[in-house]
């Protein structure tokens, strides 16, 4: 018998494995829901597989008696807005502040401590001021966003300038390059795809961020609805939604991922190298 | 007058004398290899050559003039590691060269210039034999294509020398003797000056047109970074048989 770290499950084998955790899980809830219904037929805290259905129907499918739209495509389409505008926004920030950082030794000896120090402050404690300062509106739940990620993406971005290997620095000055030259043409195109890499991780903080913002202050969205529908315990409606959530971070994911491999189809090669 | 002229330079960071006293002339079209135990430093007097480090004093010009102190275009490199740029294809790297050089703006040629810097991209590479590879990334390479496509690509600017950092040390035996046809038959058909560094002593007797050996003169073994390195042999190579009968006379006369 060999040991158990060399044994190797077959791809069959493998697939089931990752499989089996979500079947367990799926099992064992709808063995507890039964039993719960069975014992109180009102009760709310894991509601049965129909009662999601008819969730989904009325908040997915049947437009709302107020204001005749379909909720549920609203909040998605308000928090991917304010996700995608955060992101985005945090991203070109990080590009403009990253590279000088860790590019250029005099904006590193001015800012580096400062944005160190930025970066400690804890984003959702300054979440009052923000409504204070741009309102209840959609501009301070874009505002927590990147606030909360950008100094992430910038603090990575740096690391990632400084690491770029000082041989391709100095080539590229016996090339003839100048600062600005060599950022343009070697360094932010090595960066980019690392930029995806580091707003792929802080994709979860940028949810988190979301969320939080439109618990505290919002009219629609899925992290208000979550909270809205809280008061009345509907566990038919969070749970779904927690769901869709998780599917919705899923898909940006591998949406970057594949566009990382598309865009910059040198990268894979260039990293399994290092 | 020598492309390269150094008398009396000393380098020393603080107390740790790395090189002193060195007096030497590097004439246009000689192929220098500088070979010396490690920490002799030949790689120190390589990054003064190439700006990357500065004599702490004597006289160090080029061509007359004095070094410009951080690297530019009239010294070209290929380093053992790291040589070329990988997000860009073969071609891209050879144009990224000429475009570095020619565009101070954008970084990037358009129109008549591109098509030119195109025809002489593809003559260059024609040159190192990567005629066929034009459209690979580095990943795709081997050791040697990637060290072809950096001689190519600081080749492509006409530099005024071309340093050279142990840029055959990672490869195997059989391509590193491609890549000493390649570059011999380079440096004699683009009459180049070239300096190396490398730690195979055949190697550098086969390729160079000259050597220097770096070494310790003197030693205190209570301050083993009292006194620095200096040129101990300095061998001008010829064609064959006579190598080893000057080898042998220089170092009679060292002995003495």
């Amino acid at each position: 018998m060999k040991r158990l770290m060399n044994l190797r499950p077959s791809k069959a084998t493998a697939f089931f494995l990752g499989v089996l955790p979500f079947l367990i899980i799926g099992v064992f809830y709808i063995v507890a829901s039964d039993l719960r219904l069975a014992e109180n037929p009102n009760d709310k805290l894991l509601p049965s597989l129909s009662s999601f259905a008819e969730a989904v129907d009325r908040m997915a499918l049947t437009p709302s008696k107020r204001t005749g739209e379909l909720l549920f495509v609203n909040d998605t389409s308000a928090s991917l807005q304010r996700l995608g505008l955060g992101v985005l926004i945090s991203a070109v920030l990080a590009l403009l502040i990253g590279i000088p950082l860790g590019f250029i030794p005099f904006v590193r000896a001015g800012l580096s401590p400062f944005v160190a120090a930025l970066s400690m402050v804890p984003p959702m404690a300054i979440l009052p001021i923000l409504f204070i300062v741009f309102g209840m509106g959609e501009l301070a739940k874009v505002a927590l966003i990147v606030i909360g990620v950008t100094p992430l993406l910038v603090r990575d971005l740096q690391q990632r300038v400084s690491e770029i290997p000082a041989e391709q620095l100095i080539k590229a000055q016996t090339l003839g390059g100048s600062s600005w030259t060599i950022v343009l043409r070697v360094v932010l195109p090595q960066i980019m795809p690392r930029l995806f890499d580091s707003v792929r991780i802080t994709l979860g903080t940028a949810w988190i961020f979301l969320i939080s913002a439109e618990a505290i202050a919002a009219t629609e969205g899925l992290g208000y609805r979550i909270f809205l529908v809280r008061r009345y315990m509907a566990m038919d409606v969070i749970l779904p939604y927690v769901a869709w959530i998780t599917f919705l971070a899923f898909m940006i994911d591998y949406l970057l991922k594949k566009s990382t491999q598309k865009l910059f189809p040198w990268y894979s090669g260039a990293k399994e190298k290092e | 007058m020598s492309l390269i002229t150094i008398k009396n330079l000393w380098k020393e960071y603080g107390d740790n004398v790395v090189l002193e006293k060195l007096t030497l002339n590097i004439e246009k079209g000689e192929f220098c290899t500088l070979v010396g135990p490690s920490g002799c430093g030949k790689t120190t007097f390589l990054k003064m050559l190439l700006g990357q480090e500065r004599p702490t004093r004597g006289t160090f010009l080029l061509d007359g003039e004095i070094f410009p102190d951080e690297p530019s275009i009239e010294r070209g490199i290929v380093f053992q590691r790291y040589s070329v740029f990988e997000n860009l294809t073969v071609f891209g790297n050879v144009m990224l060269a000429m475009e570095l050089k020619e565009s101070k703006f954008l970084g990037r040629l358009f129109g008549a210039k591109k098509a030119q810097a195109k025809k002489d991209a593809l003559e260059i590479l024609e040159a190192v034999g990567l005629g066929s590879s034009v459209n690979k990334y580095p990943s795709e390479l081997s050791g040697g294509m990637q060290q072809r496509l950096s001689i190519a690509q600081s080749l492509v600017n006409k530099p005024k020398i071309l340093l050279l950092d142990e840029p055959f040390g990672a490869l195997d035996p059989g391509i590193r003797a491609d890549m000493h046809a390649l570059i011999l038959d380079l440096w004699k058909k683009h009459n180049l000056t070239v300096v190396m560094v490398t730690h195979d002593l055949h190697e550098s007797f086969y390729l160079g047109s000259r050597l220097l050996v770096f070494d310790k003169v003197r030693e205190d073994v209570h301050a083993p970074n009292r006194y620095g390195a200096k040129i101990t042999y300095d061998i001008p190579i010829g064609d064959g048989e006579t190598i080893m009968t000057k080898l042998h006379q220089t170092i009679e006369k060292g002995e003495k």
